[in-house]
């Protein structure tokens, strides 16, 4: 284990910055999101991000291909797959998990390059939560946020953080920046995972359960009449979808730009009206449906797929940013997932 | 040098070789490679995402036969955005197509030594006429063939012309063909395709292929049901919005399934298990 | 504040039970404090969850467009802000006045979860809005903090305490704690170059990710489909996939709800990002007040809007222009 003072993250930073990209949760005004450091920038490993970490693998928009018209020749380009090593530091064990979910999409069955280029080049740096959220619910899933896994896992403690390698990539990590840090023993360290334990079994959402949802839950759920009572609140934007770790759902979309046409993808939601809309009409035209989609995908769907993991992590995100505050706990408890 | 590597997302260029026009509103066309090639092999039933880059790209079920190693063939109906640019294609125009995906229907293992019942639909014959042609290539392997098919009018049939002329020719081979409403120069039968098929009263010893619109799929599934059919009996096709074509941008999900990989083709018993949204 | 709830709660039960309503558009309980969801209650739901706290800063008169088709009639609860909204949608038909009971309730003004948070609060399990003062309870400690500091922005420049369409009002003669000018925000940007007003809102609006919250709250946003939402208008709608296009949703929204927009305050209440959107809109609302002289959009139901009616003393596209230049 090795540690830093935290007034030396700066140096961090910067020696990190010389060799590679580096993306940090940056404060703008008090919004703090995941970015790309500078000099300037204002890192708050405080707050929680607005957008989770999922950009770093999985960005809202990135060009898929570029065509090119040579009279009636279509000659196409394939986007540019990331070639450098980055580090995305400060990732909380809720979006690390969240990053295994969308390997088990991207990665599994036909493999998106994209993906797994970013996913091979990032060096996941984790921090563990010290002073979770009341809308966090991460245990629910069963994460542990005391030890938030990733290629190198970082704890704060007092005005040290602390480093420990998990993964062979994180080691050759830590070994290219050795000389900033400091050898050390794990005491420090296993008094704050204690206390972060002790805090999340007291938070209000601790009693949460899942035992009402999974992949063979499908007739149970689908046709609960408390589904509609549900929808009527959410108001179909795409905040949830977009601050969530796990919705991976995509929309692939041409734009004619001044030297030709670029297809890219980017980020969509099983709740926008138009989501499965063909020329002959949609599969699911009311509002309930596609409310209910996005919670089945998650407890029913994806489970059923993916050996039962769930594809939520409890962050929180959409219980703090959701416009009229309807979110997943809500359809948990309303479905049966108290305990 | 750049990367070789090509994503799945990213298609291949592809030229229009020829351009057939069955109905007011159905058009054929037949599709190669840069190089003259086949691009991909298929399967009956499977599908390829065809693109005009700008416009649009969209989920076409391959309705040429997989015996047909010179070129793919797409029965394309224009109803939308992209298949009105595509109905402007003319030979010799570049597109482009990626694929193939989906689950073929089962020719080789379920099909087998089978007597086989074909229903289809409008448009619905695209994917069938892949498994039909599959099946007329390979004749032994199957038992009697019979091929119901309607449409609207008589100007709205797809390949009409191939049928009554050539599967109809074949040994053990069947061809009925119905038009929802009378028409002075048709002579043959006029009704719905539902209807037609209890009056042609099938025994229950073959396997079913329906594709067609929902509602015709619907009734006759009914149909064969009444007539003594049990759903593992009865194969049909989904379709929804697709995006991505390998289940991952969620558009066709509907239960645990994806239809752009689990699917197309589904057997009716499966359909069973999915939720009510397709 | 619970004692505003049980009155709502009993009238909205009475309202239920006399057959004077079917249903009413109000608040249910979350599992904190703050996280109050606009809902539905009937005769036959009960009204279980129903609540009324200082977290019940949404305007809900724009449930009621979709409610438009329906022959039930229903009640909503509005504050004075959120009636403005209610005349706005009525003038412009968006809503069906005889099918709508407009219970009308006081306001000293709704709290912002994001500024109690902002103030360095996490953990919040309890808050009591009490006088001006707000005492907070959480896993990590207690805290009061002045009412003011923490009100949701759009109450920090209230329109006042005056209902301008009820049916019945509760809780009459509640004042929002001091506000601000309304236009002093628009004032600061004015002041600005345009070269400072361009990066200004180059980096507000770079942080649209483009979720669409501002435009499915706004109830001046009511077009059955999105003009961002037609497949054929090759803009994107989703995603910015240009620097253009974070600006260009923005700019023709705040366009498109010009004189009808009543200043609610939603669409900065839900960005996500945190976003000042209202400024846009504002701005409008200035230009049309020293244009045409002074109007309030829902100020009374069937009013016209300057920007949709002619008058002999409207101001002439060279005054205008002289405006600018000077």
């Amino acid at each position: 284990m090795k540690k830093l003072a935290l007034s030396d993250l700066n140096s961090l930073y910067s020696a990190i910055n010389e060799k590679m990209k580096l993306y940090a949760p940056i404060d703008i005004n008090g919004v703090v999101n995941y970015g790309e450091w500078d000099k300037d920038a204002v890192v708050n490993l405080n707050k929680m991000t607005v957008k989770s970490a999922k950009d770093a693998f999985f960005p809202q928009c990135e060009d898929l291909s570029n065509f090119k018209k040579d009279g009636k020749h279509i000659i196409v380009e394939q986007g540019e797959l990331v070639k450098e090593d980055f580090v995305i530091f400060g990732v909380r064990a809720c979006d690390v998990r969240a990053f295994h979910i969308l390997d088990t999409v991207f990665l599994e069955g036909f493999l998106d390059t994209f993906y797994e280029a970013r996913r091979k080049h990032g060096i996941v740096i984790s921090l563990s939560c010290t002073k979770p959220e009341e809308s966090c619910f991460c245990t629910t899933f069963g994460i542990d946020p005391a030890e938030p896994k990733g290629d190198v896992e970082s704890y704060i403690r007092g005005d040290e953080i602390y480093f420990n390698a998990v993964t062979e990539k994180g080691n050759a990590f830590m070994a290219q920046f050795d000389s900033l840090f400091k050898n050390c023993d794990d005491k420090a360290v296993e008094a704050s995972k204690k206390k972060t334990r002790e805090v999340m079994s007291k938070l209000p959402l601790s009693g949460l359960s899942t035992e009402a949802f999974g992949g063979d839950k499908l007739d149970e759920l689908f046709n609960r009449p408390e589904w509609q009572a549900l929808s009527e609140s959410c108001l179909g934007c795409g905040t949830c979808t977009y601050v969530c770790p796990t919705c991976q759902c995509y929309d692939v979309r041409d734009y004619k730009t001044n030297s030709g046409i670029k297809r890219f993808r980017c980020w969509d939601s099983c709740m926008r009206k138009d989501f499965t809309m063909m020329a002959h009409g949609t599969n699911r035209p009311s509002h309930m449906q596609r409310f209910r989609q996005r919670f089945m995908h998650k407890l029913v769907y994806h489970p059923a797929n993916h050996n039962g993991e769930f594809s939520c992590v409890g962050c929180g995100r959409c219980v703090a940013k959701c416009p009229v505050s309807m979110n997943i706990v809500k359809v948990i408890k309303t479905l049966g997932g108290n305990k | 040098m750049s990367e070789i590597i090509k994503d799945e997302l990213v298609p291949h260029v592809a030229k229009v070789i020829s351009v057939r026009t069955d109905t007011n509103d159905v058009k054929t066309f037949g599709v190669v490679g840069i190089d003259d090639s086949i691009m991909f092999d298929h399967r009956p039933g499977q599908c390829a995402m065809v693109s005009i880059p700008g416009v649009g790209e969209a989920m076409f079920s391959i309705t040429s036969s997989p015996t047909n190693t010179k070129f793919k063939e797409f029965s394309i109906k224009r109803c939308g955005i992209l298949t009105e640019a595509i109905h402007q294609l003319e030979v010799g125009d570049e597109i482009t197509v990626r694929g193939p995906y989906g689950k073929p229907f089962p020719v080789d293992d379920a099909f087998a030594k089978k007597n086989l019942l074909f229903i289809a639909g409008g448009i619905g014959i695209a994917p069938l006429r892949s498994v039909i042609n599959y099946v007329r290539a390979n004749r032994d392997n199957y038992g009697h063939v019979d091929v119901l098919y309607g449409a609207r009018s008589s100007g709205d049939l797809v390949d009409y012309e191939e049928m009554t002329k050539e599967w109809a020719n074949d040994k053990d081979f069947n061809v009925y063909v119905t038009i929802d409403r009378p028409e002075d120069s048709w002579g043959g039968h006029v009704g719905f395709v539902p209807a037609y098929l209890k009056e042609l009263a099938f025994d229950n010893n073959r396997t079913a292929v329906i594709c067609g619109p929902p509602i015709m799929i619907k009734f006759v599934l009914q149909g064969l049901i009444e007539m003594g059919f049990d759903k593992t009996q009865v194969y049909t096709t989904l379709e929804l919005k697709m995006k991505c074509g390998i289940g991952k941008c969620g558009r066709c999900n509907i239960g645990s399934k994806f239809v752009c990989k689990d699917g197309p083709v589904f057997r009716c018993d499966e359909i069973d298990e999915l939720p009510n949204e397709y | 504040m619970q004692g505003l709830e049980l009155k709502l709660k009993k009238r909205v039960q009475e309202l239920l039970d006399n057959g004077t309503i079917d249903a009413v558009i109000a608040w249910t309980k979350g599992d904190f404090v703050y996280d109050t969801t606009p809902a539905i209650f009937t005769k036959e739901s009960g009204l279980d969850g129903f609540v009324y706290n200082s977290f019940c800063g949404a305007n809900l008169s724009k449930y009621l467009v979709s409610q438009i088709v329906s022959d039930k009639k229903f009640a909503v609860i509005l504050k004075p802000c959120d009636t403005y909204s209610m005349n706005q949608l009525i003038t412009e038909h968006r809503v069906n006045r005889e099918n709508i009971y407009i219970i009308g309730v006081g306001c000293s003004g709704h709290l912002d979860i994001e500024k109690i948070k902002n103030q360095g609060i996490s953990g919040v399990t309890s808050v009591i809005d009490k006088d001006n003062n707000i005492l907070i309870n959480s896993i990590y400690g207690d805290a009061t903090i002045e009412k003011a500091s923490v009100l949701l922005s759009k109450c920090q420049s209230c329109k006042g305490s005056e209902l301008k369409i009820a049916d019945e009002v509760i809780g009459e003669g509640l004042e929002t704690p001091k506000c601000d000018s309304r236009f002093d925000g628009v004032k600061q940007l004015e002041a600005m170059t345009a070269e400072q007003r361009f990066a200004f809102w180059k980096a507000e609006l770079s942080k649209c990710i483009r979720c669409n919250a501002c435009r499915n709250i706004c109830p001046a946003c009511t077009c059955r489909t999105c003009v961002f939402d037609n497949a054929r208008s090759n803009v994107t709608a989703k995603a910015n996939a240009t620097e253009f296009e974070e600006k260009m949703f923005h700019i023709i929204r705040a366009f498109h709800v010009a004189g009808r927009c009543t200043d609610c305050g939603e669409c900065s209440r839900v960005c996500p990002q945190g976003i000042p959107l209202h400024l846009l809109n504002r701005k409008f609302i200035k230009d049309i007040n020293e244009f045409y002289g002074d109007y309030q959009a829902g100020e009374v139901a069937e009013q016209r809007n300057p920007l949709v009616n002619f008058t002999e003393s409207d101001i002439e596209a060279t005054v205008i222009s002289d405006k600018e230049g000077k």
